[in-house]
């Protein structure tokens, strides 16, 4: 059998046979991500080279088996899930490499290095990676580029892709190449370097890359504006917006996140308000502070209803406690949330929560919004229970719906989650036919045999959006 | 007897969300998801489901240390200690009976309090005896001469055990006391139990050590054996629940983490519960206790001192700052914090005895953050007899023997407040 030999090659490759996984209890252990469904691999190998990778990717290509990158697994929308079984290529233990380079304000990592550990590290040398997706104390490198991922900072420093530089990848056929460099202007030919980022592991495994970094701010200030409506909330966004201010951070809290902090650890906050607004910015001392008085202004003539300044830092992290209690306090009532970050112009995002609203009442779901504002990624999540048959097929179309509108109103499917097995079906509805085809061949000149991820992006006939585990 | 489940339904709870990986030491040092808190909770799920068998789930529940750590950062509220307790409850039922010396051990030698008289005698035997007929029962003779030697070197003297009576302050008492002795820690360190009678003492508390307690069942819960756990529990609580205390205090992290959680064990005795939650409500760890009071300092501790918090004491008790704000008042100190602190020691219960080799690797990883530190700490304290060995044998593997002193919390303070003691930190 084709396994069989592949493994005995395997063995060769890598040397250690710690880092090859066959029992049971492992592949079980690589079957899922953070978002639905279980897939048990054949195989799990954790390379930690770059000629192991390529030595793995050419085996693969021989015998046509199926590789599954992975980085640590919390794709929201299916990315790493080995849905034809094959070898999960677990990359998520490969982090010997973590250099600073003050002079070049670049940072060159190993894909599996964490992506706080980044910011860490960079922070110790006087400068910030800003992509900071919520999940950075957990997620690698190599899975934020591959999503593509971004966080509140992504309104004024931008998501992952506005940070890397330069690439090393093995391509699907296990050659080695490099694409861009250490230069931040490089024009060079096609930017295969944007090609890979955000490309869901279907068209190479990226084993390094050299991401830019960014000077620290010497300072920041919080600020919190409470609205009775939710409608002046979307006015006061815009109108800071307006001013010429860029806040590093803005979320947003609904009356029903609110609502469910208040009632899973009482922190005082205004339940009858519809909607609240957190706002960070970050620079010189003399200017924020300036900027920060703006903000209060402006927020305050936009009707809010109360509008609270830290003074200090242990202030601010007591107004951002809020929202980060949102997540824990949001399943208390029923375990399974569908996290979703379908985005729209900013302009529309008033029209969004009125769609979202609807949607909510039409399907009789549990829907909560909270999210970042400032770039209209706003995360509706819908808290349902798994196990509740019924349910899961009211949200399932609650889900669709969300997409409709989103693209309706200009924006799109995913903001940073990606699309994986999970929004698949939905492509061709925002990329039209011929868009999604160009895609395909991509795809296809990139990965004639579709050895890596197969199963990701583009949809099998007839597949419809699942959100149960069997 | 209730045939043991396991608990699905907690399971279900866990979103895969990925955030207590980098939280649990086994994961960061087996370098695989099965031996992570997600992999686990999923490979119980798979088992109830029966996807694998009893058989297939035993090596990675072994290996988890049970330090908890996973679910404090937990953002979902998984309840991790209700899964672990639950698969090691089914898979003790399931082992049928092959370890009867670990059985033995857990149901006659800990609560019996003649042994553990006779055991103070001789620790050392005491120690030898016990770990080598575990390393019989679990067939893993291999390992023993390293490991036997490895905690001989560092076992504590052994004393007298605390005397049974009361201890009271010289003024009107604050709280009465009754203390929690513990079995295992009463044996090996009874000095840390003496001075920390004295210190509740300075501080104004009356404190009664009252010969009716037993074992806490921390080992034998770990262990799966719940009927004895619960035995245990009910003695004990029916023990403190004739007098008439304001708190039972206790100076083991571990120990503390097994009785506040006494209410948990008793989910369909109404009554027991109710006498459980009365227990549970009064059990405190001695830095709870000793911050709310003044303790009269009588010199400075000029010392660079760092602290390894038990994670029984922080990620169960969940008691963070308290210990930390008391290492901090004495005066002289300078304290600097251990990077990855959270991270467990590694000893957890009897786990370094018979997962050694995980043991190490993972006490290994703790020292190297130890060096990491930019001042060298001359003293390293601890809060739970288990941290304090383990560590000590850290100590010994780096060869820092003679610049770096482990100790218990509680000795650093009697020291500051000039209690007499035997031994000088
Ligand atoms: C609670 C929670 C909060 C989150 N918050 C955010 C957020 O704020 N913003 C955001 O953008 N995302 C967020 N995410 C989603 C997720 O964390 C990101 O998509 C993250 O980048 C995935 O990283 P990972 O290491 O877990 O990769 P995985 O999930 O393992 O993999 C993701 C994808 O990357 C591919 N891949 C992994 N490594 C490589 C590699 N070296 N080369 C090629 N392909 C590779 C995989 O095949 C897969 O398609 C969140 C997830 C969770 C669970
Ligand atoms: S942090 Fe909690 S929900 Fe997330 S994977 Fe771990 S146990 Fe599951
Ligand atoms: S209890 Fe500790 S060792 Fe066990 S899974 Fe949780 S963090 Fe890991
Ligand atoms: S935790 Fe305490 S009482 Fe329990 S076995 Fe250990 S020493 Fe004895």
């Amino acid at each position: 059998m084709a396994l069989i030999e592949y493994l005995n090659s395997v063995q060769k490759i890598i040397s250690d046979s710690k880092r090859v996984l066959t029992e049971k209890v492992d592949l079980y252990s690589y079957s899922f991500d953070a978002s639905f469904g279980k897939y048990l691999p054949d195989l799990v190998v954790q390379p930690k080279s770059v000629q192991e990778v390529a030595e793995l990717m050419k085996l693969a290509n021989r015998y046509e088996i199926p590789i599954y990158p992975r980085g640590q697994g919390t794709s929201l929308s299916g990315g790493p899930l080995p849905v034809k079984g094959g070898i999960v290529l677990d990359l998520s233990q490969w982090d010997t490499k973590l250099d600073i380079d003050a002079e070049d304000m670049v940072a060159v990592v190993s894909p599996g290095v964490l992506t706080a550990d980044i910011n860490h590290a960079a922070m110790e040398k006087g400068f910030i990676y800003p992509p900071d997706p919520s999940s950075s104390n957990v997620s690698t490198i190599g899975g934020n580029l591959a999503e593509n991922s971004g966080g509140p900072r992504g309104l004024k420093y931008g998501v992952t892709k506005d940070y890397v530089i330069g690439l090393e990848v093995v391509t699907p056929e296990g050659e080695i190449i490099r694409t861009g460099g250490r230069t931040v202007k490089n024009v060079t030919g096609y930017d295969l370097t944007k090609l890979m980022v955000g490309s869901e592991g279907t068209l190479g495994i990226i084993t390094e890359a050299i991401l830019r970094l960014y000077p620290k701010p010497q300072a920041t200030r919080t600020l919190m504006a409470i609205f009775d409506d939710i409608v002046d909330s979307g006015k006061a966004i815009t109108s800071i917006l307006g001013s010429g201010i860029l806040p590093s951070k803005l979320e947003m809290m609904d009356n029903a996140s609110i609502r469910a902090v208040e009632a899973y650890e009482p922190l005082g906050l205004p339940v009858e308000a519809e909607a609240l607004i957190l706002i960070e910015l970050d620079g010189h001392p003399a200017a924020i502070d300036d900027e920060i008085t703006q903000v209060h202004d402006v927020c305050t003539a936009a009707d809010a209803k109360e509008v609270k300044v830290a003074q200090d830092d242990k202030e601010a992290s007591g107004l951002w406690k809020a929202r980060k209690l949102v997540s824990p306090a949001i399943v208390r009532e029923k375990p399974t949330k569908i996290s979703e970050d379908a985005t729209v112009p900013r302009s529309k995002i008033p029209e969004m929560f009125q769609r979202l609203k609807e949607i909510k009442e039409r399907y009789e779901i549990d829907l909560v919004v909270f999210g970042h504002a400032g770039d209209g990624n706003l995360h509706p999540n819908i808290i349902a229970d798994k196990r509740n048959q019924e349910e899961m097929r009211r949200v399932e179309q609650a889900v669709e719906e969300i997409f409709k509108a989103a693209i309706e109103l200009g924006g799109t499917l995913s903001g940073e989650h990606g699309i994986g097995t999970l929004k698949a079906p939905f492509m061709e509805m925002e990329l039209g036919e011929v868009g999604l085809d160009m895609m395909k061949r991509i795809k296809q000149s990139w990965d004639p045999k579709n050895i890596l991820n197969p199963g990701k992006i583009f949809a099998e006939p007839g597949q419809k959006l699942v959100l149960t585990d069997d | 007897m209730t045939k043991a489940e396991l608990a699905y339904e907690e399971t279900v709870d866990c979103v895969q969300c990925g955030y207590c990986l980098p939280a649990c030491p086994t994961y960061l040092t087996m370098e695989k998801e099965t031996h992570s808190p997600r992999g686990r909770i999923n490979l119980v799920k798979m088992a109830a489901e029966g996807k694998i068998t009893y058989s297939e789930l035993e090596g990675p529940i072994n290996l988890c240390l049970g330090c908890r750590a996973c679910e404090v950062v937990c953002p979902t509220n998984v309840q991790y200690g209700t899964i672990l307790e639950s698969a090691k409850e089914v898979l003790r039922e399931n082992q049928k009976r092959t370890s009867t010396f670990q059985a033995f051990i857990f149901e006659n030698v800990l609560p019996n309090q003649t042994y553990m008289l006779a055991a103070r005698a001789s620790l050392s035997v005491y120690q030898q005896f016990g770990m080598q007929k575990i390393a019989r029962a679990t067939k893993a003779l291999q390992w023993l001469p390293e490991n036997v030697r490895s905690f001989e070197s560092i076992l504590p003297k052994t004393d007298k055990r605390t005397r049974r009576k009361k201890y009271s302050p010289e003024q009107e008492p604050i709280f009465k006391v009754g203390f929690f002795t513990g079995c295992v820690m009463d044996v090996m360190f009874s000095e840390i139990n003496k001075k920390s009678i004295k210190l509740l003492q300075a501080a104004g508390c009356e404190v009664t050590v009252i010969k009716e307690q037993t074992c806490c069942g921390a080992l034998q819960n770990h262990a799966g054996e719940s009927n004895i756990t619960k035995e245990l529990a009910r003695k004990n609580i029916a023990a403190f629940e004739k007098y008439d205390f304001d708190y039972i205090v206790n100076s083991i992290g571990g120990c503390g983490a097994m009785l506040v959680e006494y209410d948990r064990l008793f989910t369909d005795e109404e009554d027991w519960k109710k006498r459980a939650h009365e227990f549970v409500r009064k059990t405190v760890d001695i830095s709870v206790i000793l911050t709310q009071l003044k303790l009269p300092f009588q010199k400075e501790i000029s010392k660079v001192v760092t602290y390894q918090p038990s994670c029984h004491l922080s990620n169960v008790q969940k008691r963070v700052e308290e210990p930390v704000n008391l290492l901090t008042s004495i005066p002289g100190i300078q304290y600097i914090p251990l990077p990855h602190k959270e991270l467990c020691c590694g000893s957890a219960g009897i786990y370094n005895i018979v997962n050694y080799d995980a043991s190490m690797q993972i006490l290994d990883k703790k020292m190297g953050h130890v060096n990491q530190l930019t001042l060298r700490p001359e003293i390293m304290v601890a809060t739970n007899p288990g941290c304090h060995l383990q560590l000590k044998l850290g100590v010994v593997r780096e060869g820092l023997g003679e610049q770096m002193k482990v100790v218990h919390l509680v000795e650093l303070l009697a020291e500051a407040c000039a209690l007499e003691s035997d031994a000088k930190i």
